[in-house]
């Protein structure tokens, strides 16, 4: 059956053509029926899977290959892609839509990519469809930030194929399994994927670049690059122990950076990479229950993180702000949002029921039973930074709070929609999570409520929103911004030496004085450059004809010299 | 006639050259030329055919058998870049009906027209023989023909370039000769055949290293390698646009044919390394000269400049991949001799067509142009990303068998500079584009529209080729490896 063999991303590629060649609602149809029908075929494919294999060069192409891994990641792209498209209808920008489709498609062929070359193109494809994205913002700030995000991105590129290089040399074949450090290929390709996933110290595009892409960009933004990342950790690098401290300082130091945002999709960023820690853990555990955790922790968080840019995004869209100082008390006109915020922030906080719970429960169980009962900690600490800034700092300054006075309205139609869809999947999955289990790489029986678990997350869900409310009430919790952090980090701060803020100020005087003399260093030998090589310059001079001729002399003379000298 | 291929190749643009100066119609001289020019790609596409089936073809001249004739060899890889060097040229012609009648005063398409042909037998000469002192008589020929064709340039400025390279060009020429001359004292024999045969008996001696200096000196001038490329950027910024693709896409690349030839089948590999550390010395002259003219593209302000500093950087690669002096290297060298003049054709062709419509190569008009002219631009496009080396493009490939032969050979560290020299064709590629697409017009644009037909549909051609090379490597890699590996079985 020649459908069966269709590559999942042709019909996005497809689909990015109607967009460009069609307007209005039939744009609109379109681009979600060619979707679904993506979605529905990748559904009635035989359970164990395709595997499409092609010559180039001399080497074995697999561009689409479905199995237990690739097929999870397949399905929640296409949700992503379908309520991020449904979010976005309203826009009237033709290169949003395309983009967007291009984006999802490249995301969505670089999971199913079975060889290296293909996963290096899709890579690159990824890097500069999503760029359009931030670009078409159409500010100067999100012109710059989308620069920065690109070369950086393709960096990560070049990286790659560095690594494919060596692996292929080393190799003799592209296949795309397990990889593993221990070789310069494998540490290449670590650092490319880890530079997408962002790893610490590479981190720093996603918190540039994503609060600057538009409302609906953001949306698309957070579900594809770093999950496609996490998909090609959790393939060639499971049971890598490195990725478990990897992992925990993800989880960790966006805390810290998330308190002293304003800007709340800034602050969603850093929650970003503060999940993926999780996940990164999981893969680097590496037995059957992490690495299912992990997987569905990006399954699940896919959903509500992008219901939580979603939310925020219709806050931006409607009045313009998204400073935490700037909104409040926006529950009164926009309580459909307001809920279907709080239902994608609880989900995050992993409160039972929601969706976040029965994933993250699989990774901390996994930490504990292989014994690593310090990351369990860490993890723990890190749920409860979680709460705190994603959980509770982002409804509670956007709807509540302080009244900021902003009178509005409800978000247009297709927005609230597609927010209800991710929110009913969030709740779904929370509740039926065998429905996501069912899915996951390896068989599993995992209870995620049983009853320790439901106590454990309970009792420090129910601690920190008690000390939530007990300071609100005594008055200790000031609406401002800027008290709230010092406020509310108290209740974890005691769990970490104080000496930890200090490191943390020193790591950041001494990286930007090593910061600035680099650039310094670097800004002269552009200068240097530049002189010498602008027309007029030393290197680009029109040169006289005695100038050249004298060069050929000089070269005759040096290889006489040599052949004469040497030879005998 | 079969029989005869080998050199009606080189006679039918000899012969066609002064019979455009009868013709005296331009309109005619240009549909003339182009036919001339196809009969020589089809007569190539025969040869190529030929080889393919048999294997080298010897053709001799006037039936005086070598070494006291002139002899046509051809082989695995001449045979291939005939076929380059017509399809080239004839697509480039095809572009040059509208393009030369406008950027060139009437009274003046005849000569170019003549010189053009001149200029391709040239070049097909030089792929064809297989005779020392006749390759230098086809030098002659091309070069000559060219310093005619950059002279023609509107700009006046083409005739200080043209005439730099007449210099440079001659000094070239003088040297090869001279290299030439002394392997004749030595052996007595022109023939490049029985050259191999001979010159081992002399090896040691003084006479024969001699020559082989002057030799690459004088080869090394005509590739324009790095630091001898001073002549380039000029001639190929000044000359019309037509020539400058025809050049840019052609010229040098039989330059490197032509230093290919004579180290592996004339000198033989192991005397080349023997006598003098070649190897190091294109290593270090190579990876020099990709980045310095790299980094002076970026900076550059015409693009015609911008890309002809790309060029040389270029040659650097392919030097690069005779410096490895594996079988993989030169494979990769090959395929970049054949990748990159499709690039080449496709960029300079396209701003063939913009100069074509509003008459300027300064990058600060090429603003706005995204809008006005899409075809055109998105070839420049397609051309900067093969350039780049982007998977699905001919530079991808190339630069994968260039990368793959260092790290066979345990040259990482280069394989890395070769990379990290990627980035700076990002750069200026990046230039370009986005004075294309996210920049205002500094001139008023409002009566320029899409290039005409004639000229779209060869770039479009090159830029499908560049496509479907990229894809399907069968002939070029085929053949690339074919001929390496003919090269090194050859040498004693």
């Amino acid at each position: 059956m020649w459908m069966s063999e269709l590559p999942a991303f042709i019909p996005f590629f497809i689909g990015a053509v109607v967009a460009l060649l069609t307007r209005g609602h039939l744009r609109s149809f379109l681009m979600l029926a060619i979707i679904v029908l993506s979605g529905l075929q990748l559904w009635m494919l035989p359970e164990a899977g395709v595997r499409v294999e092609l010559g180039f060069l001399e080497y074995q192409l697999v561009p689409y290959r479905v199995d237990a891994l690739s097929r999870i990641f397949g399905y929640v792209f296409h949700i992503a892609a379908f309520v991020s498209v449904l979010y976005s209808l309203h826009v009237r920008d033709t290169i949003q839509h395309v983009s967007g489709l291009l984006y999802a498609g490249s995301a969505i062929g670089a999971v199913f990519a079975g060889d290296l070359l293909t996963l290096f193109i899709f890579w690159e494809l990824l890097a500069v469809t999503s760029t359009f994205l931030i670009w078409a913002q159409r500010t100067e700030r999100a012109y710059q930030a989308g620069i920065r995000y690109l070369i950086i991105q393709v960096l990560s590129g070049v990286i790659l194929l560095a690594g494919v290089l060596i692996h292929v040399s080393r190799t003799g074949s592209l296949a795309f399994d397990f990889i593993g450090i221990g070789t310069v290929d494998g540490w290449l390709i670590l650092i490319a994927f880890g530079i997408k996933a962002a790893f610490p110290f590479m981190h720093t595009w996603l918190t540039d670049a994503y609060p600057e892409a538009t409302v609906t960009g953001t949306v698309f933004l957070s579900a594809f690059t770093t999950k496609t990342a996490i998909y090609m950790l959790a393939r060639s690098y499971p049971g890598t122990e490195l990725l478990i401290y990897v992992g925990a300082t993800m989880a960790c130091f966006p805390i810290f950076f998330a308190v002293i945002q304003n800007d709340l999709r800034r602050v969603l960023s850093y929650s970003l990479i503060n999940q993926l820690g999780f996940m990164v853990c999981g893969i680097g555990i590496g037995t059957a229950l992490a690495v299912n955790g992990a997987v569905s922790h990006a399954f699940v968080h896919i959903i509500y993180k992008s219901l939580l840019f979603m939310s925020m995004g219709a806050v931006l869209h409607m009045t313009g702000k998204i400073k935490a100082t700037d909104l409040g008390g926006l529950y009164k006109t926009m309580p459909k949002t307001a809920i279907l915020c709080i239902i994608g922030a609880a989900s995050i906080s992993a409160f039972p029921l929601f969706s976040g719970f029965v994933a993250k429960s699989m990774i901390m169980v996994a930490a504990l039973k292989e014994g690593h009962d310090w990351i369990w900690l860490i993890l723990l600490l890190a749920s409860a930074g979680v709460l705190k800034h994603a959980g509770i700092q982002i409804p509670y300054f956007a709807f509540f709070a302080h009244d900021s006075g902003i009178r509005t309205t409800e978000p247009p139609k297709n927005m609230l929609i597609a927010m209800t869809i991710a929110a009913v999947l969030c709740l779904a999955i929370g509740i039926y999570p065998t429905m996501l289990y069912q899915l996951l790489p390896f068989k599993t029986d995992f209870n995620p409520y049983d009853v320790s678990h439901v106590l454990a997350q309970t009792q420090l869900l129910f601690f920190a929103v008690l000390a939530f409310v007990l300071l609100n009430l005594k008055g200790l919790y000031p609406p401002e911004v800027r008290a709230t952090n010092i406020d509310v980090e108290w209740l974890y701060r005691r769990m970490l030496p104080r000496i930890l803020r200090s490191g943390f100020s020193w790591i950041r005087r001494t990286d930007e004085a090593l910061r600035g003399v680099a650039m310094s260093k670097v800004n002269n030998l552009f200068d240097y450059f530049s002189q010498l090589h602008y027309p007029g310059g030393k290197m680009s001079r029109m040169r006289p004809t005695g100038h050249m001729v004298m060069w050929v002399a000089v070269l005759l003379a040096v290889y006489m010299w040599l052949l004469l000298s040497f030879a005998n | 006639m079969i029989y005869h291929y080998p050199v009606l190749q080189v006679i039918i643009p000899l012969l066609g050259a002064p019979l455009c100066l009868f013709i005296r119609v331009p309109r005619l001289v240009g549909f003339f030329a182009v036919l001339v020019s196809s009969l020589s790609f089809l007569i190539s596409c025969g040869l190529r055919q030929q080889v393919h089936l048999y294997g080298t073809i010897v053709y001799e001249l006037g039936g005086w058998a070598a070494p006291w004739g002139i002899e046509y060899r051809i082989d695995q890889l001449n045979s291939y870049l005939l076929l380059l060097v017509s399809g080239i040229s004839t697509i480039v012609l095809i572009a040059a009906q509208t393009s030369i009648k406008k950027e060139l005063p009437e009274n003046r398409h005849i000569f170019f027209y003549t010189s053009y042909l001149l200029c391709l037998t040239g070049l097909l000469g030089i792929l064809a023989t297989g005779d020392a002192f006749n390759v230098f008589v086809f030098l002659e020929i091309s070069a000559l023909s060219s310093y005619t064709m950059i002279a023609l340039g509107t700009d006046r400025r083409a005739l200080t370039a043209s005439y730099q390279y007449l210099v440079m060009g001659t000094i070239g020429a003088t040297f090869i000769i001279i290299g030439v001359g002394l392997m004749y004292m030595m052996t007595g024999t022109l023939n490049m055949y029985d050259l191999a045969q001979r010159l081992p008996e002399v090896y040691k001696s003084k006479t024969v290293l001699c020559a082989f200096g002057f030799f690459i000196v004088g080869v090394c001038l005509k590739l324009a390698l790095f630091p001898l490329h001073l002549w380039l950027p000029n001639a190929y910024a000044f000359a019309p646009s037509i020539a400058t693709a025809f050049l840019a896409a052609t010229s040098t690349k039989v330059a490197v044919y032509l230093l290919i030839r004579y180290i592996f089948s004339v000198f033989g590999i192991d005397f080349v390394t023997t006598s003098l550390p070649l190897h190091d010395i294109f290593l270090v002259l190579g990876l020099i000269g990709i980045f310095a003219t790299s980094i002076s593209a970026i900076y550059q302000r015409n693009i015609k400049r911008i890309f002809a500093y790309s060029s040389v950087a270029q040659i650097g690669y392919m030097i690069l991949g005779l410096a490895i002096g594996t079988e993989l290297g030169l494979t990769a060298t090959l395929l970049h001799l054949f990748n990159h003049a499709l690039m080449k054709g496709t960029l300079f062709l396209a701003i063939g067509a913009v100069v074509y419509r509003i008459g300027s190569s300064q990058l600060n008009h090429f603003a706005g142009l995204g809008k006005k002219m899409p075809l055109t631009m998105a070839a420049i496009v397609a051309g900067g990303l093969s350039l780049i080396g982007v998977p699905l493009t001919v530079g991808f490939v190339s630069k994968w068998y260039l990368i793959v032969a260092l790290l066979d050979k345990g040259w990482w560290p280069v394989a890395v500079l070769v990379l990290i020299s990627s980035l700076l064709a990002v750069i200026y590629v990046w230039r370009v584009i986005e004075w294309i697409y996210f920049s205002q017009p500094r001139i008023i644009l409002d009566d320029v529209r899409e290039a005409p037909m004639s000229q779209l549909i060869p770039i479009w051609l090159l830029v499908l080729a560049n496509l479907y090379f990229g894809v399907d490597t069968r002939l070029t890699v085929g053949v690339s490896k074919l001929a390496a590996q003919s090269l090194f079985g050859v040498t004693p």
